[in-house]
């Protein structure tokens, strides 16, 4: 597999806080990689340099072969990388179809306004929210929202979908639904780079998982390898003697 | 676009406006049918910049003024024809708005809206030191001016007639523009600016475009009605309360939407036409305007048009 996401040296300072250090890794085609670590250890800062929001202080960033490295959002979608966001946006006042066909019209493909529309509806339809088309996103309850997201990303026809934290907040029966969602995603040609604290479900999901601290990648491997990764237990819970000790008499 | 009844309604009621005063030469009406056309040009272009893209622009009048000052300055200074001098005037000013848009348009909220003041006092204070314009005293067209146009009289009915096709076409424009996949950058923008960048908007780009744009129309027309009314200052031409008044009429009529746009601004000039003449309430106008502002955002935040389509829904099916 031919490397779609390739990141070298990122690193981002914000004041006297290194809040993303020397953080190298690839992401291939058709893979799930996972993201974990604990609060505060920059995850979502190494998403917002990903897709733009943030300019990187050190580092380059290449996607599908172009150096993309301080590009900004707007310009990082038609590149191919769409992504969610942990604190959900919708464009509150306008239709659950509108917001996105917004993500189909300005997105890889920069559709005009009939073909856009035609794409948000069938992806409306593969993320489960065909019958609420003509509400305001408002109105969408917080599992909706995040549905919503991923429906605005997908419709800009990403080679790359960054997920910030799309289980957060939902019921265990909305968990379900949305896993599965994501799992199809690769068969669409679509790699998934996704950011969970529910660990049941990034470790089932991912095929590899990339573990920060601090702001450094403390660990990488697939899921078995992080869940006794030493180091991992240790960031996680402190002392890994007492991590093992618990996992032990649980 | 022409499937809409909006589009019909629009032509419709351009030529009723045109037609009006001709029936039996009624000069009041003209008057008072100019100063309504005028307020629907500002307010339907203030709509695309606050109800479309959600930036509140104070400084709207500044495209107007500058306008009547490039109009009244290029026909008789310069000898130029009415028409081309309008259009030069919109294009000039349409520049001059894309320029400063890309340096204020960094700011968002208040702080944009406090921008647009400052450039309203500055351009005011410019014109009003700026010699070529006559400073304080302000531009006066001379007689002679009106010649070319086969003397005053024509040349008054000719103007009118010119503001009336450019007030039907601001509502076009907002209405392509409403329906247009620009039209969905600006309200995404509206809805949540960082939002819509993140989902591949070009947000300052598509915020510069509409603010010039914004501004082409009003330019057009001051440059025809201050060659019209034969002069201008800067005290007439850049008042900010004439840009608060657009404001109001937006809300009240609805901001966002075509049809409440023109309705509001129709609606106000009225109004304030009849307080001002009226002997009892003439110093109470804006007092009133006030008033009515205040029950339109406490009752109806959508203005008169949300009103209209939460009383007969069916309504929104010919006026969007």
């Amino acid at each position: 597999m031919s490397a779609l996401l390739e990141v070298r040296g990122l690193s981002k300072r914000f004041g006297g806080l290194l809040a993303l250090s020397q953080v190298n890794f690839s992401l291939a085609e058709g893979e799930i990689l996972g993201l974990i670590g604990p609060n505060g250890a920059g995850k979502t800062t190494l998403f917002n340099l990903l897709n733009g929001a943030f300019k990187p202080d050190q580092g380059s960033v290449v996607l599908a072969g172009e150096n993309v490295t301080g590009w900004p959002p707007n310009q990082m979608v038609r590149q191919g990388l769409a992504r969610t966001h942990q604190i959900v946006k919708p464009l509150s006042n306008l239709t659950v179809l509108e917001n996105v066909t917004v993500g189909a019209c300005f997105g890889r493909d920069h559709l005009p306004l009939k073909d856009a529309r035609k794409v948000a509806r069938e992806v409306l339809e593969f993320v489960g929210l065909a019958d609420r088309l003509t509400l305001p996103a408002r109105s969408l309850t917080i599992a909706g929202k995040k549905r919503l997201e991923v429906a605005r990303a997908l419709a800009a026809h990403p080679r790359l979908i960054l997920l910030d934290e799309v289980l957060s907040g939902l019921n265990p029966s909305e968990v379900a639904p949305m896993v599965d969602l994501v799992r199809l995603l690769p068969e669409r040609g679509i790699a998934v780079f996704i950011i969970e604290h529910l660990m049941q479900a990034i470790m089932g999901l991912s095929h590899r998982i990339i573990v920060l601290n601090f702001g450094e990648k403390i660990a990488e491997g697939c899921p078995e390898e992080i869940a006794h990764h030493p180091q991992v237990i240790e960031a996680y819970l402190g002392d890994p003697h007492i991590a093992v000790r618990l996992m032990e008499s649980a | 676009m022409w499937k809409r009844p909006i589009f019909w309604l629009i032509l419709a009621v351009s030529a009723l406006f045109a037609l009006l005063p001709l029936w039996g030469d009624n000069a009041t009406l003209r008057e008072t049918l100019i100063l309504v056309a005028v307020a629907m040009i500002l307010a339907a272009n203030l709509n695309m910049m606050i109800g479309y893209t959600g930036y509140v622009n104070f400084g709207n009048v500044v495209a107007y003024g500058l306008g009547g000052y490039i109009g009244i300055y290029l026909t008789t200074v310069r000898g130029w024809n009415l028409m081309a001098a309008a259009l030069a005037a919109g294009m000039a000013v349409s520049l001059f708005t894309l320029l400063f848009g890309l340096a204020i348009l960094r700011l968002r909220g208040a702080y944009f809206a406090l921008a647009t003041i400052g450039v309203l006092e500055a351009v005011r204070a410019f014109v009003s030191n700026f010699p070529p314009w006559g400073k304080a005293a302000g531009l006066y067209v001379p007689f002679t001016a009106y010649a070319p146009l086969g003397g005053a009289m024509r040349a008054v009915w000719l103007t009118y007639f010119l503001v009336v096709a450019i007030f039907g076409l601001s509502l076009l424009v907002s209405l392509l523009i409403k329906n247009s996949r620009f039209g969905l950058a600006l309200f995404a923008i509206r809805e949540d600016e960082d939002a819509a960048i993140a989902l591949g908007v070009n947000a300052p780009l598509y915020k510069a475009r509409i603010y010039a744009i914004s501004a082409f129309l009003p330019a057009v027309a001051g440059a025809l009605v201050f060659f019209k009314n034969g002069m201008i200052d800067p005290a007439g031409a850049f008042d900010l309360t004439i840009s608060i008044e657009a404001i109001v009429m937006l809300m009240l009529g609805g901001q966002g939407t075509v049809a409440g746009a023109a309705l509001g601004a129709a609606l106000y000039e009225l109004l304030r036409n009849y307080l001002l003449t009226s002997p009892s309430l003439s110093s109470f106008h804006l007092v009133i305007a006030g008033a009515l502002l205040l029950i339109i955002v406490l009752f109806s935040p959508d203005g008169i048009i949300g009103w209209i389509y939460r009383l007969a829904p069916f309504s929104r099916r010919i006026l969007e």
